[in-house]
């Protein structure tokens, strides 16, 4: 047992630095001299500000934008720090709304939410993706049916063609990967930035 | 369901089929001491951390001596992340001031990164400083990882060694475990990771100004180089709340495709380690093709329910399958072949919240966990895990046909059958029993989320997962009280520690004994009746033991959701 205690100390101590310690910092140097872009946050910058990051949803309300899917996160209530309130897309508190398939509150929730959809767009059916929320709270993504199903609104808004936003939309659309892996999408934020710059420059 | 869900669910198998000889030939050679292509850069590495620990490498342990080092080796390891976690607030590399972790919450999180469990009562992002997630996180997944393996080989060499009183050396096959496997492949994985999306930095939390004008703070981190060896060791414990459902810490399907195969590769590459060992390659390919078969059939379930999806919101005309709580990017069935993976193994890891799948869908990964995570399983407990199961299996097999039992050369006798039962025969103590006893004690239940059996489930699978040294959540349950901090830490110690030590007994009984040479009355165990009858103990002895909780739980949810009921609170 005692000749034990020698190995179980050093080599700890020994592996701890090497993987705790040696590794994550090798790994961030090299991860900031090859890809300084992903390393730091995939993030965009607008006339020197950062107005968000590739990679992470953001709570849209306007009708002049693309909106993302149902966010579950929370936050701190601004009024009362001990209390948590419903905070869409606080990307430092990622979490799902862990509503089982039997409990009335998803079904009340997806309702409501399906009732301003459908009086937003009313012909048309409302995709899935635009009432469930997701697993981070955080998605970026939301399918090319979610996003034609709002071009009506938008175009009302921006006093746009909806033939045109149609054609954003298409040239938004990322397909599968190798056309196999995961599912067709629109990143919300990426199609929004377009969205503006295309009014910018008419 | 579509044809090109079941492509990507056949190209995941065809992937890991291919990866296993390739790391089962690798590993095998890395663990026999023999020269590999990284010798010359790692040997003198290795020569002077045996050196600085007063290891002799040719010196071998007992069964019992290779067990004692490995307790003492996780009481260290559990010093040191217990320090880091209580003492965040005084170290360094903790930019957004993270206050220390509670006690209660620090013991659950030490127990749950040295056990391989990595359940997630912690918040990641909202509660760890960059020091603890590296210094205390990163480096229990490497060695939980390797303490796996290392388990796994002694009793393979048990298997293997002919009247021998030992099984190896638990500091040699550490620290090669972790020099030669671990960390040669996780540095070109986590740069791999960056390049897809993945985090690797020390610098703040960004504050973003939206599109809108609201402010986002936006979490990052050392990321990929915990998520590499979080998928690789099978650890599942999240740099993030939110997991690999996180766009930081799975940003695209390729990542997501990548993160599923590394959870399976080194587990179903020591099935060939095993095979290689006892001379027998078909031995570990039949015990793959075991592992296979109850996986294929476990996402085949999964896959089906969540794209038909739940009664409750296709009655509101949604179409396309259960999308509550799953990320657009992955959709349905890299969703559901996640979560069957991520439970098989015992990693953890999460792309959707469980919680929210169907009561079906739900149920296949409360089941793999129950089986004692044997389908590929944690590096390496899988693998140990399994071989009871073999033993069980040998067992039977021999009452049947009233010959002694062997397996792989070794009479299995009345030690080796006890050993095995005791290790399985905890699981269900743990699970079951903790899930009623929190389902009665008074104020333990408000810590569900989803009234009526679903929140039976939530219980259950919390136990289970812990148990089973899994991790995955039904994250709607408030695990992080007093009660469940130290209940669910209870199960993951026992869980992990009285699996391990009636395996190394077994692994100490079985070298010692002869080897006695296959003759015509031998069962053969490469071929498809041993396969059969292996499934098949498997599923009764987890079935049998399992199919009344799982009847409270998912079952009657699933039968009362497509009677259309539902359950307020």
């Amino acid at each position: 047992m005692l000749n034990s205690l020698r190995p179980a100390f050093v080599i700890v101590v020994l592996l701890t630095a090497l993987t705790g310690f040696a590794y994550p910092l090798a790994m961030t140097g090299a991860a900031q001299v090859l890809f300084p872009a992903q390393a730091n946050g995939s993030l965009i910058e607008k006339n020197g500000t950062v107005v968000g990051s590739a990679l992470i949803g953001q709570a849209f309300t306007s009708d002049r934008y693309f909106h993302g899917r149902p966010s579950a996160t929370t936050g701190a209530d601004p009024a009362d720090a001990s209390k948590t309130v419903p905070q869409p897309y606080n990307a430092a508190n990622s979490m799902g709304s862990n509503l089982g398939p039997t409990n009335p509150a998803l079904m009340d929730r997806v309702k409501a939410d399906m009732a301003a959809l459908k009086a937003e767009n009313p012909g048309a059916a409302v995709p899935t993706d635009l009432v469930t929320t997701s697993a981070s709270g955080l998605d970026p993504d939301i399918s090319p049916e979610a996003a034609l199903f709002q071009v009506p609104r938008i175009a009302k808004a921006r006093g746009l063609d909806e033939d045109v936003l149609r054609r954003l939309v298409a040239h938004e659309t990322s397909e599968r990967t190798f056309g196999l892996l995961g599912e067709p999408r629109v990143n919300v934020v990426a199609i929004n930035l377009a969205l503006d710059r295309f009014a910018g420059a008419k | 369901m579509t044809p090109n869900g079941w492509i990507q669910i056949a190209l995941f198998c065809a992937i890991i089929l291919a990866l296993t000889p390739l790391l089962g030939g690798y590993m095998t050679r890395v663990f026999a001491g023999e020269r590999t292509f990284l010798s010359p850069v790692l040997r003198p590495i290795e020569g002077a951390i045996f050196a600085l620990g007063g290891v002799d490498p040719k010196r071998e342990q007992t069964w019992l001596g290779y067990t004692l080092a490995m307790l003492l080796f996780h009481v260290a390891g559990f010093l040191i992340l217990y320090a880091v976690l209580r003492l965040q607030d005084l170290l360094p590399l903790n930019p957004q001031e993270m206050a220390a972790v509670p006690p209660d919450l620090s013991l659950n999180t030490a127990i749950s990164f040295i056990t391989n469990t990595n359940w997630q009562n912690y918040g990641g992002e909202s509660t760890l400083s960059y020091l603890a997630q590296m210094l205390g996180l990163t480096h229990q997944n490497f060695l939980s990882a390797a303490t796996g393996i290392a388990l796994a080989l002694a009793l393979i060499r048990g298997f293997s060694r002919a009247s021998a009183q030992t099984v190896g050396n638990f500091w040699v096959d550490v620290t090669r475990c972790t020099l030669y496997v671990l960390l040669p492949l996780c540095i070109p994985y986590t740069l791999f990771l960056v390049w897809q999306g993945i985090p690797q930095t020390l610098g703040p939390y960004v504050d973003a100004t939206t599109l809108e004008g609201a402010k986002q703070t936006i979490a990052v981190g050392p990321v990929a180089s915990q998520v590499a060896i979080k998928m690789l060791g099978t650890n599942g414990g999240g740099f993030f709340n939110a997991n690999a459902a996180h766009p930081f810490e799975n940003p695209t399907a390729l990542s997501n495709f990548v993160q599923m195969n590394s959870i399976f590769a080194l587990g179903a590459g020591l099935t060939n380690v095993f095979g290689r060992m006892v001379g027998d390659e078909r031995k570990g390919w039949a015990i793959l093709a075991a592992m296979g078969v109850i996986f294929v059939a476990g996402v085949a379930v999964t896959y089906w329910a969540e794209a038909a999806g739940t009664p409750g919101l296709n009655a509101l005309g949604l179409t396309g399958g259960n999308m509550e709580g799953k990320e657009l990017r992955f959709g349905i069935v890299a969703s559901a072949l996640f979560a069957v993976i991520t439970t098989a193994a015992s990693c953890g890891a999460v792309n959707a919240m469980h919680d929210s799948f169907t009561a079906l869908g739900g149920m296949i990964p409360l089941i793999n966990m129950e089986l004692g995570e044997i389908i590929v399983g944690g590096v390496g407990a899988g693998m140990y895990g399994m071989l009871l199961f073999v033993v069980v299996a040998m067992f039977v097999a021999g009452l049947m046909v009233g010959r002694t039992p062997e397996y792989a050369g070794k009479k299995i006798e009345a030690k080796e059958v006890k050993m095995a039962m005791l290790a399985i025969l905890v699981l269900p103590l743990m699970m079951l029993g903790w899930t009623a006893v929190a389902t009665v004690l008074p104020g333990t239940v408000a810590a569900i989320s989803n009234p009526g059996p679903h929140g039976f489930s939530e219980i259950l699978y919390a136990f289970t997962s812990a148990t089973a040294n899994n991790g995955s959540a039904f994250a709607g349950l408030s695990g992080n009280t007093p009660f469940y901090n130290v209940t669910l830490a209870v199960s993951m110690f026992i869980g992990r520690f009285m699996m391990i030590v009636p395996a190394m007994a077994l692994a100490g009984s079985l070298a010692a004994k002869k080897t006695v040479p296959a003759s015509a009355g031998t069962f053969p165990t490469h071929g498809g009746l041993f396969v059969g009858l292996l499934v098949g103990v498997i599923l009764i002895v987890g079935g049998l033991t399992f199919f009344p909780a799982l009847a409270l739980g998912p079952i009657v949810e699933h039968l009362a959701a497509v009677a259309g009921q539902t359950f307020g609170g």
